[in-house]
This record gives structure tokens, C-alpha cells and sequence, in this order.
């Protein structure tokens, strides 16, 4: 299988292809063309016409060709590269070049059709109700009579994507209903996503000429990030600091979520045993959403023998077991290194391993590796290991006064807050440390959709401004 | 390891014109190897010709480095902690095996006047230097080695798209490299004049490792903005020397502005650097020169100029280096055993060695690997093709930076 470089468009093969191999057997799976950053810096010469192309289909019309995409997306054959791609074959090949098992694949796929499926309610939802021609045509007239002007910062957005969590491509998926171009450097162990979504999305009526697919080196994702006036790009802590002060940049990154449990609720604990576990171990641990650390003032050290108790026994299947619930790390001598990595930290007064009863956490393959769930104990959040965050099934269960919490946590994308307690509460939510806030006993891991993600998108595709029109027709002046 | 932005192709001489027929004729005449087979694969005679030569410039180079009134005091001290007089036992290029490895530390640091051979100690000195971001730079010395390097070069240079009599802009890496240097030589020697930009690839480093792409990309804008304002000054620049990097540059610069290149005047340029793969030839030639020539050269501050092979459609914009022998050598290595080559189209590691009156390296090791390609007519000595980095080093090599 070849995937070529889609030049907004135009597919393109380039000389030299990168393969992708399974990360069992190293089978080749497909050959990818290779771009580079100066053919996209040509091509963004062309993106305006990406934006128009797509302001010229009616908005509703436009939520209905995705929806149509949708369904494509989830359930045909499309012509994906130079061959037709079913369903299976995608959750295969995703699998074969990911590491991720096949039922998380096909739950990942899942995500992205409930997204575009509802793509209707979460443009209501993002736009707090704007009708959609507002932003179609740069202005309009609110239901209140109210006239308000919307400009697009950019006629496509650009895309950095990752190789190891195909959970994150919802994020983009509204960029297309909200009239904006896309222009996708894809991960490189994991194209699929973008080549899947851009066939069905062209499948269903998208105009080709919105849709940029450039696969290649870090060129290429300097040349988008330099070229696109807004772009996103999914990293590492260092990837976000790096662009955390840039507007034209919305950074991804690791999400250090967590679960508080306030000192009203903690007693009653094991009722949220269930909430933790999910939280920490779905999707493989590998979403920025996943829980890395549980914070409590009591009981933090049953909290974690209970959580060990449930997550330590998962082992290593096959990726296409129905029961296969752990990711492999795909590149040669990572799981290991990041196993010693852990097992430093671990090495710390006040820090206890608590899967260590479980058998040995890394488990090493031929030609890829695997990191088993880890839960650790630390008693205070002193200890690095307590703020760590890893891409497997990994939490630090931690005992922190409920009073210093919030000066403690750090960085948190996700918080799931156990508590009743109002004073409290209120201070989670003004906590600027906090992106996304759950009250109760939700998994950090279910998101509602028609909540904005670490910003609005549409806060981030468009500017408001002023537009005025006269009140009465003015006389010409003489 | 040495600086990877100087390389020639002798088929910088040949007008794109006749260049079609000329690959269509050499098409018809190919006989063996299915790799080079759009080529005139050189034939046993050329490949016995070309080996005596070689052996006969080895035994000269290896008694001139290592007699005591010519040689530099490095080799002359080193000669007693060998086991064998290479002044008796070097007879041929493979005698050269017999010396141990060649360590590329022994490059770092003082007294240079150390490699400096006693028959040429009265010359002018110049002193190169390579790498250095942190800590000490290699360095060589050089009397007149670059002139001739370059010299030999301008004879492959074609009229058409090198003219002589026409300036040069030089847009590359200057500072305390060779090239600048060289590139100012070349241009004088066909009768024109260089102009210079400033290029500090150490600070270019520096700032790729610092992550601080703003001041990266602002670094290379004031580069490319100085390359315009030369060329856009009425300096009646022709031709050029640049990187494949600033080649995209420069290109992406002059189309915003509504221009190309080649309607800047530009009519050849030579350029180099490990990433100058047939993708981004292709892509050049396809996207960017608006019908500018360009043709890939590789080498460094040790080795010279390799030249290379016509680089066209038809042989998959294959780019296929032959080193500038007798005077330097291009070996593609075993990676475990380096005194063994690979079989032609195999992969191997690059390995150098240097036979000049002022300066002897035998066997250096390079930060490059590729694969062993079969003698060309015009060359008709093994060459190197798909050069790239060395897989083992690759992870702490910067490449690509400018």
C-alpha cells in the first residue's frame, strides 16, 4: 500500500517513500511519500483557496456532508492511498503501526464518528449558538438583532500530529464545518487517521482542494507551524513550552490530569474505585486525559493498593485480542528506557511501588516493548515521580493536605474533583492551573464534546470584531 | 564529522540541451549493472588504469609524508610506533589497510605546525576548521590544496550555465571554513568575482538546540535578505553556491516577491549536504529553479570535491559521488570489518582517505554512509550514492541546519 501526499488535493509520490512496518513482525505495512518543508510553504501559497472552496457550500449543507463522512469514515471501503481500505482493514493497519491493541483502535474510531456525527450540536455548543452563516460570510445579524462580525485568522489550519494517540484527531475534526482549510503534517507511525478521514471527507462532498496531507521530517511541521497563522501541534512538556507563548500555536501536550478527592468524600472512597481505575487505565493510558495521579489527604495508601489490586494483573495479548488491553511502545529501546526512568523515580524516600507484587512491569519484545500498569505511592507531592505522566497506565496516588492542593498540583488538563464541599469547589474552579473541571464522580477520561478542549476552537479559528452598518441610508456627500 | 556543504559533479558541464541526448546515447550503450545501467559503466582497462594510477600516487604520497626531509612531524613521529616502515611496505593504495585506524581526535587542538610537511614548511598556511560548536574544532592545514580542489572542479563547469567571467554569490557557511574561501577562488579563477554572505552554522546549531526557532528562522531570513540584496544590486551574479536549505530559501523568498531565480540572473549553482536526496532534487529542479542548473557536489575540508554522475529522471534522480582520485578516496566500508568493501549496491559506511603533498590521512572514517556504486566511465573508480548520515550517529548529528 502507498499513501501519498495529498497537495491539497493533488496526490503526489514522492522519490524515496518511509515504510511503516508492524511493530510485531516488522511486515511492511505501507510506504508513505515524503514532503518537505519548502514544497508546503509553496502550497500555503494556495491556501486561501482551500477557505473559499469551502465557504462556497451552505453551512447546513456542509454539517450534512460531514455527517456523511462520518458514517464513510466508520463503516465503507474508501479509496485510501492506492487501495480501497475497509473498516477492518484500518483498525489492522492501525493497529500494525501503533501498537495500540485493535479494540482501542475500533473504540478511537468510535470518537471520531460520534464527533462528526453530532458535528450540528457542537457547532451550537462552540459557537454558543451563533448561526453558522455568520461565520460563512464575516457577518450577520444575531437572533437579538444584535450585528455581529467574525473574521477568520487563517484560511486553514495547521496540524502537527502525533504518532502514538489516535484518540486526539477530534480535536480537528470541527475545522472544516467552521469554513477553515486543513493542512496535516500526519504522525509518523500513525497516518491513518488523516488519510481515512481526508477520503471520506472528500467521499462525501468536502472540496479536495480544503485538505492538505504532507507527511515527512521536522521540516515539515517547522514549515506548518511557520506557514499557517494558527496551527496545532500535539508534543512533549518541552514541544508546549516551547510554543506555549505563541497565539498562533495551540500546543498539546501532556495533560498531567488528575482525580482530588476532597476530605468530605474521601472516607467513601471505594465508591470511586471504578472512576479511578477507568480514569488511569482506558485507551492504554496514552491520552492526555488519562489520570496520572489521584490526590487525597487520607487513605491515599488503600487508594493505591486497591488500584494495584485491579490494574496490576493486566498483561501483554496479542493486538488482536478482544481482551488485549495494553499498547506496545513501538520505537526500539523506549519502553526500557523509559522503565529505568521509573524505577529511579520509584527509588525515592517516601515513594512506594505499590504493582511491585504483580510480576515485572516491563515486558520486552523482539522488536518493541511493553510497560505494564504501574501504581505508586508517594507521601507528600514532593517526590518527581508524584507529577510524572506517562504514555501507559501509569498513576501516583498522593497524600497532600486538602489545603495545599491547589498550590501543589501543577498543570492540570483534567480534573475529576470528588467533593461537596462548596468553599472548595469554588476554589477548583478558579484555579487557572485547572483546564477542564468535572464535579463528582466522573472518569477524567469522558468528555463531553459539547464542552470546548483546552480552548475553543472557534475562539482560536476566528476574531470578533466590529462591523457597522449605517442606521438609515446616509446621503452621498457633495 | 567535517563540513558536508562542498561537493562537485564534473556533469555540471554538460548544457541541458544536449544532455538528453547525450543520457539517450548512454542508454543505448549500457551494458552491465543493472543500477548504473542508464550509464557507461567504465570497463575493465579504465578500472586496471585508474588502480595502477592510484597505486603509484599511494607509494609516491606515503614516501613523501614519511621521509624524514619532507614529511610533517604528526606522521614522522607516528611512523616509530608502527610496526612496519611505510616506507618500505607501502607499495600500493591496499597496503594502506596496514595502518591502524585513523582517529579524527588527533585533528583537535594545537600545535598545527604538527601536520604541516617539512617540504612544504615555507608555503603560507591556511588553517580550516570543522565542526566546534562546542569544544574544539578539527582542523587541517592548507597551502594550496583548496585552490587545486577547486580548480579541477571549474574544468567540469559548463559555459552555458557557468560562464566565464561571471560573479559568484557564495551562500553558505563561512567564517573559519574552507568554503568560503574556496568558492572565492573558483570564481576568480574563472575570471569573475565572489560575493559573500555571513553564515555562522555554529550559531545555527546553537540555536536548532536551543529550540529557538524564531531567532533560527530570523538568522536565515537576514542571511536570504542579504542574497537579495546582492543579486537585486546590479553585481551581474550568474552563478552560485548554496545549501539546500537556503536553495528552498532563497527560491520561497524570490517568489513572494514575485520572481524566481533564475529571472534574478542565476544560471548555475553548485550545491551540497547530506540531505540533498533525489526527492529534494527532483523537487528543486521540478519546483524551485525555474530552469537554473544545479548540480550536487559532496566532500569536506579532508577530502576535496567529489564529483558526480549526470542526475536525472531517468536514473530515479539517482546522486551518485566519485571521489577526486588519485588525490582522495571514497571506500564504502563493512561496518564491523572497515577494511572491507561492500558489494556494488550494498550499504557501508564512507571512508576517506586523503593522498595529497599536504596532507595524508589514510582510512578516516566518516559521520556518512551510502551505498557502493560501480565505476563511471568519466570516473572510473567505485563512487558512493544515497549518502546520509551514519545510522549509528545519526540520533547526535545535526544535519541539514542551513
Amino acid at each position: 500500500m502507498h499513501l501519498p501526499a495529498l497537495r491539497f488535493g493533488t496526490p503526489y509520490e514522492s522519490l524515496e517513500k518511509t515504510p511503516l512496518v508492524h511493530f510485531l513482525t516488522g511486515e511492511l505495512v505501507a510506504e508513505v511519500s515524503q514532503t518537505g518543508g519548502a514544497m508546503l510553504s509553496r502550497d500555503l501559497r494556495h491556501a486561501q483557496r482551500a477557505r473559499e472552496s469551502l465557504r462556497a457550500i451552505d453551512p447546513l449543507e456542509m454539517v450534512r456532508r460531514l455527517k456523511k463522512a462520518g458514517s464513510l469514515y466508520a463503516e465503507a471501503a474508501l479509496p485510501v492511498g492506492d487501495s480501497q481500505q475497509t473498516p477492518e482493514d484500518f483498525v489492522r493497519q492501525q493497529s500494525a503501526t501503533t501498537g495500540l491493541p485493535e479494540t482501542l483502535c475500533r473504540a478511537n474510531m468510535q470518537k471520531n464518528l460520534f464527533v462528526l456525527s453530532n458535528m450540528d450540536r457542537m457547532l451550537d455548543a462552540l459557537t454558543r449558538g451563533l448561526p453558522m452563516e455568520i461565520l460563512s460570510q464575516g457577518w450577520g445579524r444575531e437572533k437579538r438583532g444584535v450585528i455581529v462580525s467574525y473574521q477568520a485568522n487563517s484560511p486553514v489550519l495547521g496540524l502537527v500530529l502525533p504518532s502514538n494517540s489516535p484518540g486526539v484527531h477530534t480535536l480537528w475534526l470541527p475545522v472544516i464545518a467552521l469554513g477553515v482549510g486543513l493542512v496535516m503534517k500526519p504522525g509518523g507511525q500513525e497516518p491513518w487517521t488523516p488519510y481515512r478521514m481526508a477520503a471520506a471527507m472528500i467521499q462525501a462532498g468536502i472540496p479536495a482542494e480544503a485538505i492538505g496531507l504532507y507527511p515527512g521530517a521536522t521540516d515539515v511541521g517547522a514549515a506548518v507551524l511557520a506557514g499557517c497563522r494558527r496551527s496545532m501541534i500535539f508534543g512533549s512538556t518541552q514541544t508546549v513550552e516551547l510554543y506555549r507563548a505563541n497565539p498562533n500555536v495551540q500546543v498539546h501536550g501532556p495533560g498531567f490530569s488528575k482525580i482530588i478527592l476532597g476530605d468530605d468524600l474521601v472516607d467513601r472512597w471505594p465508591e470511586y474505585l471504578d472512576v479511578m481505575v477507568e480514569s488511569v487505565a482506558v485507551n492504554s493510558g496514552r491520552g492526555c486525559i488519562n489520570a496520572s495521579a489521584i490526590w487525597a489527604s487520607r487513605h491515599t495508601k488503600e487508594i493505591a493498593a486497591a488500584i494495584a489490586e485491579r490494574l496490576g494483573p493486566m498483561d501483554v495479548k496479542p493486538p488482536d485480542d478482544p481482551d488485549s488491553t495494553l499498547a506496545a511502545f513501538t520505537i526500539p529501546g523506549a519502553a526500557a528506557a523509559l522503565w529505568k526512568q521509573i524505577e529511579a523515580g520509584m527509588n525515592t524516600p517516601g515513594v512506594e511501588h505499590m504493582t511491585a507484587a504483580y510480576g515485572s512491569r516491563f515486558v520486552e519484545g523482539e522488536r518493541c516493548g511493553w510497560l505494564r500498569p504501574v501504581v505508586v505511592h508517594a507521601s507528600s507531592p514532593e517526590p518527581s515521580i508524584a507529577k510524572a505522566e506517562y504514555m501507559f497506565p501509569f498513576v501516583s496516588v498522593v497524600s497532600c493536605p486538602q489545603e495545599k492542593m491547589l498550590d501543589a498540583i501543577g498543570s492540570t488538563l483534567v480534573c475529576t474533583a470528588i467533593t461537596e464541599n462548596p468553599s472548595f469547589r469554588s476554589a477548583l474552579a478558579d484555579s487557572i492551573l485547572i483546564d477542564r473541571l468535572n464535579y463528582g464522580p466522573i472518569p477524567t477520561t469522558r468528555l463531553d464534546w459539547l464542552q470546548p478542549h483546552e480552548g475553543n476552537i472557534v475562539d482560536f479559528l476566528y476574531r470578533s470584531r466590529a462591523l457597522q452598518l449605517p442606521a438609515q441610508p446616509v446621503a452621498a456627500a457633495s | 564529522m567535517l563540513d558536508r556543504v562542498s561537493r562537485l559533479s564534473t556533469f555540471g558541464s554538460m548544457p541541458f540541451v544536449h544532455f538528453w541526448s547525450v543520457i539517450f546515447t548512454i542508454i543505448l550503450m549500457s551494458t552491465t549493472a543493472a543500477k548504473s545501467s542508464v550509464f557507461e559503466v567504465a570497463n575493465d582497462t579504465q578500472i586496471a588504469e585508474s588502480k595502477k594510477k592510484l597505486d603509484a600516487h599511494t607509494a609516491e604520497m606515503v614516501a613523501w609524508h614519511f621521509h624524514p626531509s619532507t614529511g610533517c612531524p604528526f606522521w614522522l613521529e607516528y611512523a616509530t610506533s608502527l610496526s612496519f616502515d611505510p616506507l618500505k611496505e607501502i607499495r600500493c593504495y591496499a597496503d594502506l589497510t596496514k595502518f591502524p585506524p585513523f582517529e579524527d581526535e588527533w585533528l583537535r587542538g594545537g600545535p598545527m605546525r604538527r601536520w604541516v610537511p617539512r617540504g612544504k614548511a615555507d608555503q603560507p598556511l591556511y588553517v580550516f576548521e570543522t565542526g566546534g560548536t562546542t569544544g574544539i574544532p578539527k582542523s587541517r592545514v592548507n597551502m594550496r590544496d583548496f585552490r587545486t580542489d577547486y580548480e579541477q572542479f571549474s574544468d567540469t563547469l559548463s559555459e552555458e550555465y557557468f560562464p566565464k567571467g561571471a560573479n559568484w554569490l557564495m551562500l553558505g557557511p563561512s567564517g573559519p571554513r574552507r568554503l568560503r574561501l574556496s568558492i572565492e577562488h573558483l570564481a576568480q579563477h574563472r575570471g569573475g568575482m565572489s560575493f559573500c554572505i555571513d553564515l555562522d552554522p555554529r550559531w545555527v546549531i546553537k540555536l536548532i538546540q536551543k529550540g529557538w526557532m524564531e531567532h533560527l528562522e530570523a538568522y536565515k531570513q537576514h542571511c536570504i535578505d542579504q542574497a537579495i540584496t546582492i543579486l537585486e544590486a546590479g553585481h551581474e551574479v550568474r552563478c552560485m553556491f548554496t545549501t539546500p536549505k537556503l536553495l528552498e530559501s532563497l527560491a520561497l523568498s524570490l517568489e513572494k516577491r514575485g520572481t524566481t531565480i533564475r529571472k534574478m540572473g542565476i544560471t548555475g549553482i553548485f550545491s551540497g549536504g547530506t540531505e540533498f536526496t533525489p526527492q529534494w532534487t527532483r523537487f528543486a529542479v521540478e519546483e524551485l529553479l525555474d530552469g537554473a542548473f544545479m548540480t550536487p557536489t559532496y566532500g569536506n575540508t579532508l577530502m576535496g570535491l567529489a564529483a558526480s554522475r549526470p542526475v536525472i529522471p531517468a536514473d530515479g534522480y539517482t546522486i551518485a559521488y566519485y571521489a577526486p582520485q588519485p588525490r582522495a578516496v571514497i571506500e564504502v566500508v563493512d561496518f564491523k570489518n572497515t577494511n572491507e568493501v561492500v558489494p556494488y549496491g550494498g550499504t557501508g559506511r564512507v571512508k576517506l582517505t586523503t593522498l595529497t603533498h599536504e596532507t595524508f590521512v589514510p582510512g578516516f572514517l566518516e559521520r556518512d554512509e551510502g551505498e557502493r556504486e560501480h565505476p563511471y566511465v568519466k570516473y572510473p573508480w567505485d563512487g558512493i550514492s544515497g549518502v546520509r548520515p551514519f545510522h549509528e550517529l545519526s540520533s547526535s548529528t545535526t544535519v541539514g541546519v542551513y
